[in-house]
This record gives C-alpha cells, sequence and structure tokens, in this order.
C-alpha cells in the first residue's frame, strides 16, 4: 500500500517553527503560558515548541502531559483496555493552557482533554494547537493554531511520526489497512 | 496479541504473567488519580457495581469503595448481618436479586473458599474475589507485588518470605501463586502445625526457623496471627509465639541485608510483628494500603472493558 509523505523532517520542523511564533503571537507572550500535549505524540510536539519558544523568549514554558483515555466517550464500547499514559500537569489555575496534539479528527479527544483540564483546574482560556487538520470532525471543535490542512479520502490515515517513538520526523497520509 | 483479562477474578492461581503485569502496569497509571485536586476520573459512569461483604473487613471494603468511586461507578455495600442473608437467602440468589436490578459488577467477600468461583460461574456480572475462605485474596497479592515491584524495581529472583499463620491464609496463596508466576522466589516459615504439609509441592521453600528465613530472604510478608488459633490449640501461647516466629528489630539485625517488612493488616503487635519493626524505615505497610486502592482501580476497570478483541485508540 502507498504511502505519501505529506512532510518530511525538514518540513515538520519548518512548520513547528511557525506554530510556535504563532502561540506567542495569540498568547502575547509567555506570561502565563502553559503547553499541554495529549498522549503520546502530542507530548513530544508540546516539548519541541516549548523548546522553540525557549530558544526565543529565553523563557522555560512549563510542559504537561495528558492522558485522555480514562475520559474517553466509548469506553463501554471499545472492549479490550488501551494502555494507560502518564498525566502530569503544572498548575492550570488563571494559565493560558495550549492544549497540543498531532492530529484533529473527530474531536472526541479534545472533547475529552478539555474535560479533563477543567477537573485540574480553571485556566483562563484554552487554546487548540494541532499538527495536521484532517478534517471529519463529530463535535463542534475547532484548532486555533493548525500546522497543516490535510484533505483525508475515505479509507485514508493520517499519521504523525516523531523521532522519540517512530525513529523518524514526518507526516505520512496512508490507507487505513496499510498502516494496520 | 492485546492481553486481555477474564470476566472474573477470582484467584491469581488462573493468570498468567501478562494479565497480572497487565494489571501491575494499570495500578501504576492509577497511582497519580488519587493524587489529582479532584480525585476522580469518569471512566466507569454508569456502571453499577454491589460489595458484597459477608465478612467483617474494614480496609479491603473501604479500599474498593474508594477504587470504586474515584472511577465515578455507582456503588451499593451489602453486609451479611442485616440483609436477606440472615434470613436464610443463598448466595446465588442474592446475587441474582441484584442482577435483576442491572448490577455490572460484583465484589465479594466471603467466609467460604470458592464462594467468588462459584457465583462467576452462576451469574452475568464481572465477580472480584475480595477473598473467601481460606482461598485466595487476589487484590491483596496484586498490591504486595505492586509494592515490591515499587521498592526493588523488579519481582524476577525476588526472594520473599510470607511468616506466622500460612494454614488459615488466603493473602499467602495469591502471593504464592502471584509472585511464582512473575518469577520471584517464595518460602514460607512459621510453626508446623500453621503450615500445609503439601505447601512445597506448589514450589516454596519451607524454614523451620525464622532466624533463617532472615538470613535468605529480600522481603518478609508477615500475615497475622488470629488469636482465636491459640484457643483451638495451632500454637501454646502468643509469647511463645512472638518469641520463636515474632519478627523484632533484634532478628532483624542479623540479616544480612536490610529487608523490606510487608504485613496485610490488621497487625498483632507485639504478636507477629514488633512495633519497631512495622514502624521502621523498611516498613511499607502503608505503602501497601496506598496501592491497594490503584490496584482495585486498575482490576475494577481491566474487567469492566469486557474481553472483545483489539482496542484502536483512535487518532481523534
Amino acid at each position: 500500500m502507498p504511502i505519501t509523505h505529506l512532510l518530511d523532517a525538514r518540513a515538520l520542523a519548518r512548520v513547528l517553527d511557525r506554530m510556535a511564533s504563532e502561540i506567542l503571537e495569540r498568547c502575547q507572550g509567555t506570561d502565563k503560558l502553559v503547553l499541554v500535549g495529549i498522549q503520546r505524540r502530542g507530548v513530544e510536539l508540546a516539548e519541541r515548541l516549548a523548546l522553540r519558544i525557549a530558544a526565543r523568549e529565553r523563557v522555560a514554558v512549563p510542559v504537561g502531559k495528558l492522558d485522555i483515555t480514562l475520559y474517553r466517550d466509548d469506553l463501554q464500547t471499545i472492549g479490550a483496555r488501551p494502555v494507560i499514559g502518564e498525566t502530569r500537569l503544572p498548575n492550570l489555575d488563571g494559565r493560558q493552557v495550549v492544549i497540543v496534539d498531532d492530529v484533529l479528527y473527530t474531536g472526541r479527544t479534545i472533547r475529552a482533554a478539555l474535560d479533563e483540564c477543567a477537573d485540574f483546574g480553571r485556566p483562563s482560556r484554552i487554546l487548540l494547537c494541532v499538527l495536521v487538520d484532517r478534517g471529519g470532525r463529530e463535535l463542534p471543535i475547532q484548532a486555533d493554531i493548525i500546522g497543516e490542512t490535510v484533505r483525508v479520502l475515505p479509507g485514508e490515515r493520517v499519521d504523525v511520526r516523531v523521532s522519540e517513538i517512530d525513529g523518524r520526523d514526518g507526516v505520512e497520509l496512508s490507507s487505513a489497512e496499510a498502516a494496520a | 496479541m492485546t492481553v486481555t483479562l477474564p470476566k472474573d477474578l477470582t484467584a491469581l492461581e488462573y493468570l498468567s504473567a501478562e494479565q497480572m503485569r497487565l494489571i501491575l502496569d494499570t495500578a501504576e497509571a492509577f497511582k497519580e488519580v488519587s493524587e489529582r485536586p479532584i480525585k476522580k476520573v469518569p471512566a466507569l459512569r454508569g456502571k453499577m457495581i454491589a460489595n458484597l461483604f459477608f465478612e467483617a473487613s474494614t480496609r479491603t471494603r473501604v479500599s474498593f469503595e474508594f477504587a470504586e468511586k474515584r472511577l465515578s461507578a455507582d456503588t451499593v455495600s451489602v453486609a451479611a448481618s442485616g440483609s436477606s442473608v440472615s434470613k436464610g437467602e443463598t448466595l446465588v440468589d442474592t446475587a441474582r436479586n441484584l442482577e435483576a436490578m442491572r448490577i455490572d459488577m460484583v465484589v465479594i467477600r466471603h467466609w467460604a473458599s470458592g464462594a467468588a468461583e462459584l457465583l462467576g460461574n452462576r451469574i452475568r456480572s464481572n465477580v472480584i474475589n475480595a477473598g473467601d475462605g481460606k482461598h485466595e485474596h487476589p487484590t491483596q497479592g496484586l498490591l504486595d507485588m505492586l509494592t515490591l515491584r515499587d521498592k526493588f524495581g523488579r519481582l524476577e529472583g525476588l526472594k520473599v518470605c510470607i511468616c506466622g499463620d500460612v494454614l488459615h491464609s488466603r493473602v499467602a496463596r495469591s502471593n504464592i501463586h502471584g509472585l511464582l508466576t512473575l518469577g520471584a522466589e517464595v518460602a514460607v516459615c512459621g510453626p508446623p502445625t500453621l503450615i500445609p504439609p503439601a505447601i512445597a509441592d506448589l514450589g516454596v521453600t519451607i524454614f523451620r526457623r525464622i532466624e533463617d528465613a532472615i538470613q535468605w530472604a529480600d522481603a518478609l510478608n508477615i500475615l497475622r496471627l488470629q488469636l482465636e488459633r491459640m484457643e483451638s490449640g495451632f500454637i501454646p501461647s502468643l509469647r511463645e509465639f512472638n518469641r520463636v516466629y515474632g519478627v523484632s528489630s533484634a532478628k532483624l539485625a542479623k540479616a544480612p541485608k536490610d529487608l523490606v517488612i510487608m504485613h496485610p493488616g490488621p497487625m498483632n503487635r507485639g504478636v507477629e510483628i514488633d512495633s519497631d519493626v512495622a514502624d521502621g524505615e523498611h516498613s511499607v505497610i502503608l505503602p501497601q494500603v496506598t496501592n491497594g486502592v490503584a490496584v482495585r482501580m486498575a482490576v475494577l476497570y481491566l474487567l469492566a472493558g469486557g474481553t472483545a478483541d483489539a482496542a484502536h485508540a483512535g487518532e481523534g
């Protein structure tokens, strides 16, 4: 099955550069800024955005990680349990929280993430930052900062690859069978 | 290949190493939930759980109730006294009546060995054994293993000695099956009257002297000596039991290394364990209690998921 490389490692790095700039622009600097990555690849992307922000602003922005498994709306129906990743969040009260995820699709992950964040504190505002928006929303949720918008045909899927987990950086489009 | 659990958790004897590791790894993630500002996740929202306690219990019952509440399940607790059980209703009938009110899971503590398995075979709901007679207490075994894994970073090759009243202990049986399956070495130590003669067949070493056990072990799991054992002639006196088999700092001082001390509670200070040992720096008795909630959350969460095939953490 063919795999199309939508972004290679260098293109991904350039997109992240721009996303880091947009975060700083939207949040007017780093004051009370917190990045929260969604397990698993969102965590790596949030770390990389934080590095870029640190290089530019000379400020270490707190980075949290969030696993939304226990807040999924399909826990009753998916059968066997997915492995639960680590959740570790800094104080969210009164902060500008930027939720970072790899792919925005149905919006259900973000719904779960919003509910879970609310159980940890009361941010002053929450922004959504995704590397890829592939359309196909099932809930009224949109991203504030988007790396790349991709049109995906039925039977295709988008995978973000990060070297920490996958051994390489990039964004790939493949048919569902090839990825399975 | 996705690892799944059977419908019921009745005994660690029936679980594979992979299944136990799944529970312990899941419990690891649940520890953090108990540290959150709001100690609650919606994972079991809408699930109805009945806690049937036919025998006195504080720690285990409260631990299960906390675990259920932290997962947002709805719970009812039924004690034997003051329920239809005291009017002569059978166990299966009690459970079937609860099931007719649409419960999803049953947690059962019962004085009869095999009660949980019997129930699991008769009703559709998931059954979790919270201790059945002298048989098993699987969640206690799992929390003991989680505590040991926290302390040593591994279970393979670890030497654990279970001390005291092994004969009447469901905790001992769950520890033996669980630890052996996960690659630990297990020994028991106690008076001959309280060590079942056939226990060596399970693959455990028997120590007759606590001093020898202390030389050998990395960790001691010290069992409660039920005081009524003296009246029934298993031991001559509590004082003598303490002098010969009780774990004291004087006996531990002769060990080649610091031993991790565990006890499932409730403790008889000055009988099977001396106070300075129970409260000493190598005691993990309170971490055991903390881990108990995480292990029970993991078991409830995993069993409530059913046994269907692969779960795909879909992108979204």
